[in-house]
Formats: structure tokens, sequence, C-alpha cells
């Protein structure tokens, strides 16, 4: 299992701070939930953990700065799903999930028996045998973002990273896709970090909770800590009620405000 | 699984024989069509006498034979090499741009390679300079690699992502530059003006073992290049950002396959002249057959366009005997239909 330091990242694109000063340490096997509003930070901070967004500051994978890798070392340890993946027209899902073992694959060279191997494993486990052979054009949301996770856990990182995963579905395909992601978080004892704008969804998931607002890190903690209607109040804008399920859930739901008088 | 991935394999090789099939059946129809010589139904069985081991009575004498390997044969085999490395390089660059619609012609490889090779025209109109090497190909060389940088710098700083338009429009630009000032050069050595406007139509007519020699090394070094990249062509395919976050050099990748797709058109450009469309017809007609990975569009594309070119090069020879018509007229009589055909699929898939 694999831990991540922040030591002061800060993401600025020209003259526009998108994330300034962020410090935290997700520990290993950990599930850490980015939740803030639109244009927060929070997928600033995801891309500049993958390297496609210039920042400052440092990150650390099991205590080594993550930088001074290549891209390709990165790419060992860091796998992520982004919120708007491409999918390339006329690939077969198999074709699309070997693209994950491209870590793995010198320069010049091509996959081994053991990456095709490897590839057919994934497919298998996470049931998207269906899928394999079929054009990824034909799709549906919910079957892309199950290949997406799959070209990810293809990946074999230690630390997967997931751009807001369940925006894009319905409840049932949320629920489906958030247990994968959980179950391979037990089987393989990966370390998980997402952003979620579903903050019930966020705190039922996670392990923890960092809210973000205009680029800073204002909150941490577990859902209970964070998710109160105060805090939601001053950095979402918005009034909420927040229920306690008797086991612990936390559910966030919005109030209407229209003075009816 | 084994049995897909096999599966797979064996249909690659299936299309590649079958491909190379059709090579060899379009050299010996390149070959045995002219309008002077032996009956084309001896220039075959001839072929096959000359190879080891053979012996065939074919009927073909001296001066025939003179005129199949002197005069046919290096211009099929230029053909086929400027088929390849224009359908190849065409391939690559829609790949490392993303775009289905570019070639090496529509971001002005062809206009500053053809403005390079006007420069070497004019200066070295009575080829007294002696060169130590001929200059036509690397300044034609230096002249699209200025151009399709140029087009890239400017395509990428208007256009945030380097999208289908911007670039195409700098193409067009950058294009129209180039013609202005060969335009230019031309207006004030209007001596040279038959020789370079005779170049630009295309000119396989003239093609000798020595323009196969020139450009050979050229051709090999891009084709090789862009052979060895065609699995990262398929990773480059999820876009720039996913493609760096599964661990792809992608300015590197880029840099590399527009920097051999450059070398290999402008090697040829500078022996053939401007033959267009070869680059986005082949490699659209090979995705129709094969699907669009690269790994299998990518030699699939460089072999058909041997072929494709070859037997684009017979019509010219035979539609208006004994003139020429230029292989260029021909490629865009056949190409300009089938770019509008793609573009109508292409609204309609959207």
């Amino acid at each position: 299992m694999t831990s991540l330091v922040f030591e002061n990242v800060g993401v600025r694109y020209g003259n526009h701070t998108a994330v300034q000063d962020f410090s935290d340490t997700v520990r290993p096997g950990e599930w850490l939930c980015v939740i803030g509003p639109n244009g927060a930070g929070k997928s600033s901070l995801l891309r500049s953990i993958v390297g496609v967004a210039p920042h400052d500051g440092r990150m650390l994978v099991d205590g080594a700065p993550l930088h001074s890798r290549s891209a390709r070392r990165r790419a060992q340890l860091i796998a992520y799903v982004p919120q708007n993946p491409v999918l390339p027209t006329g690939m077969t899902g198999r074709e699309y999930v070997l693209l994950g073992r491209n870590p793995f694959v010198s320069h010049f060279g091509r996959e081994t028996r053991h990456d095709v191997t490897m590839v057919h494993d994934v497919i298998e486990r996470l049931d998207l045998a269906e899928l394999a052979d079929r054009n990824i054009d034909t799709l549906s949301g919910g079957e892309r973002q199950r290949l997406v996770i799959a070209r990810a856990v293809a990946q074999e990182a230690p630390i997967l990273l997931l751009d807001e995963p369940t925006s894009a579905l319905d409840i049932g395909h949320q629920q489906q896709a958030l247990e994968l992601v959980d179950r391979l978080r037990r089987e393989h004892g990966l370390t998980v970090i997402s952003a979620m704008h579903d903050l019930t969804l966020a705190g039922i998931y996670s392990d923890r909770l960092v809210l973000m607002h205009e680029g800073h890190r204002v909150a941490n903690g577990t859902a209970e800590e964070v998710l109160r209607p105060e805090t939601l109040a001053e950095f979402y804008g918005v009034s909420v009620r927040v229920h306690r399920e008797p086991d612990g859930t936390i559910i966030v739901v919005p109030s209407r405000t229209i003075d009816l008088r | 699984m084994e049995t897909v991935a096999h599966a797979e394999q064996g249909r690659g090789t299936a299309w590649l024989l079958g491909s190379a099939c059709a090579l060899v059946l379009a050299l010996v129809i390149g070959v045995a069509i002219g309008p002077a010589g032996p009956a084309w139904w001896r220039v075959p069985l001839e072929l096959l006498d000359r190879l080891p081991l053979v012996a065939v009575d074919s009927g073909v004498n001296a001066t025939d034979w003179s005129i199949i390997w002197n005069i046919r044969m290096p211009r099929v085999v230029l053909a086929a090499l400027v088929g390849s490395t224009l359908s190849i390089a065409g391939a690559s660059y829609q790949g490392v741009f993303r775009n289905p619609l570019v070639d090496p012609y529509l971001l002005g490889v062809a206009a500053g390679a053809g403005l390079g090779a006007t420069v070497v025209f004019t200066v070295n109109r009575s080829g007294s300079l002696s060169w130590p090497v001929d200059p036509l190909p690397l300044i034609s060389f230096v002249g699209g690699l200025t151009a399709v940088l140029v087009t890239y710098v400017v395509g990428s700083a208007f256009g945030s992502d380097r999208s289908s338009t911007t670039l195409v429009l700098a193409g067009v630009a950058v294009t129209s530059l180039a013609t202005a000032i060969q335009t230019f050069l031309l207006q004030r050595n209007s001596d040279v003006v038959r020789q370079v406007y005779s170049w630009i139509l295309g000119r396989l007519s003239t093609a000798t073992w020595g323009d196969v020699r020139l450009v050979l090394p050229y051709v090999l070094v891009s084709t090789g290049a862009l052979l060895m990249h065609r699995r990262l062509l398929d990773v480059l395919r999820v876009g720039d950002e996913e493609a760096s976050a599964l661990g792809a050099d992608v300015r590197r990748i880029r840099l590399v396959v527009v920097v051999a797709a450059t070398l290999g058109t402008a090697a040829v450009v500078a022996v053939s002249g401007l033959i267009g469309f070869v680059g986005i017809i082949v490699p659209h007609a090979v995705r129709l057959l094969v699907g669009s990975s690269y790994r299998l569009v990518l030699p699939l594309t460089m072999i058909l366009g041997a072929a494709f070119l070859i037997i684009a090069d017979i019509p010219g020879r035979v539609l208006d005997k004994p003139a020429e018509t230029p292989i260029g007229v021909v490629t865009a009589f056949l190409g300009a239909p089938f770019f509008l055909l793609i573009l109508r699929t292409r609204q309609n898939q959207k």
C-alpha cells in the first residue's frame, strides 16, 4: 500500500490560481474524497498529480518525490480516470483496456503475453467480457465508465485518481461504479483519491473528506465533521439539511429557500 | 482469450499478405503497360524468366528488355515509394494531430517543399553550381519542415486544443504564404517557370534509377521511424492529457512522428513533385477495411499506398497518348470527390 503526501502544492494557469498551498497526507489504503463547489480546484489538484497541470510544491509517493520520475514510471504508480475520458472511435473494449498497459511497454516495444493475459483477467474480474469485443462507440455511458475504470485497473498502479467518476451516471450506475472502486480498493489495497460532487455518496464511500474552496483546503475530516450545515452554507452558499442515519450515514439534502410568507 | 488474440493476429497477417499480393500484381501491371515496347502479356513471362531457377520463353528482345528495365521499372518503383511514403505520412499526421482530414499537403509541407525546390531551381538554374550532394531534396525538406512547424505553432497558438479547424486554416494560410513567395520568385526568374511548373505537376514520367536511389534512404528512415510508432499512435488516440497520464511522452512522440513524416514527404515531393490526396485516400480506405488501430493501419497503408500510386499512374500514360497526363492531376481527380465523401460520412455520423 502506498501513501501520497502533498507539500504546499499550487496550481496556476497564467494569472489564475486554481490551487494554493495544498498540504495533506493520504495514508496507505485510504480513500480520500475531495469536495467543493465548481471551480474550487478539485480537478486541478488531481491533474497536477498526474502531471498534466503545471504546479509547484512537492508530492511524495512513499516518501520519494513524484515528479522527478519519468512519465512512464509515474504512470506505474498513479492511474487516472478523468472527468470526461476520450474514447477513440472504432476501438474495441479490449483494445481500450490494453492501453492501460502502456506504462509497462517499452517505447518501441509491444505488449507481452503477460500484458494480454492481465487485461483478459481484468475484463473477466470486472465482468466486462460482453463489452470486450464490442466497438466502444456503441456502448452506454455506464458501460464506458466501467471500461475506463478497467483501463485504470489494468495499469496496476497502487494509487487511483477519480475525477467525478459518477457525474454522468444514473443512481444505479453511480452505486455500481463506486462499489466497484471500493471492492478493488479492498482487494488490491489501493489508495484512492476522488473528486466528487454528490456529498452524500462522498460521505458514504470515503474514509475522509477534504473540502476545497477557491483553491484553498478549508476543511478536513470525517463525513460527520465536514458535512455540517454551517460549513456547507459558508462555502457552497447553500442552505442544506444534514441527516444522520442510525448506521452513521450522513445524508445531505438541499432545503427549499423560497420564502413563501 | 488466447484464441481471440490469435484470431486478431491472424486477421492482420491475412490482410498484410493479401495487400502484398495486390502490390505485386500492381507492379506487374504497371510494368506491362506503356506506349512502346513488347506486347503486354510478354512482360510477366519475361519477369518470371528473370527470376532465379525459372526459365520461360517470353520472346522479349534486348531492346524491349531495356524499355522494361530502364524506363518502366524505375517509374513503377518510384511510384511505389512515393505512394507508400505519402500514404503512411498521411496516416501518421492524422494520428498525431488526431484529425482525420490532415495530410502533409494540407499542413503546408508540399507548399514549403515546393518553395524550397523553386529556390533551388532559381539559384542553381544553369546547374553550374557543383554541390557535393544534390540540394533539391535537402532544401525541399527544410522548406517542408519549416512550413509544418509554422502551421503547428500558429495552429496551437490560436486554437487551445489544436482543433481540426484551426489547424487546417493555419495550413491554408502557410500554404498561401509559401505559394506567394514562390510566385514572386518565379516572376523575377521567368526562365525557370517551365522547369518549376512541370516539377509541381508531378513527374513520374522521367523517373530513373537515380531518382529511386536518391529518395530511398529518406523513405527507409521515415517509414521505419513511423512504423515503430504505430502502437504509440494508438495510445495518443485518447488525447494528450490521458496519453501522458498513461506514461506516454506526448511531445516527443509528436515531434518525432512529424519530423519523420515530413522527411519522407519532402524527399518524395522533391523527386516527384506535388501528388495530392494520396495521404487522405489511402489511409481512409484502409480504415474502412480493417478498422482504426494504427498497428494494422500503418503497415497496410504503406503497402496499399504503393499499389495505389502505381495503378493511378497508368491512366496518365494511356489517356492522352503519346502525351502524359501528370499524375498529380489524376490523383486530384480521384481524391477531391473522395475527400468530399469523407466529409459527408463524418457529417452523417454526427
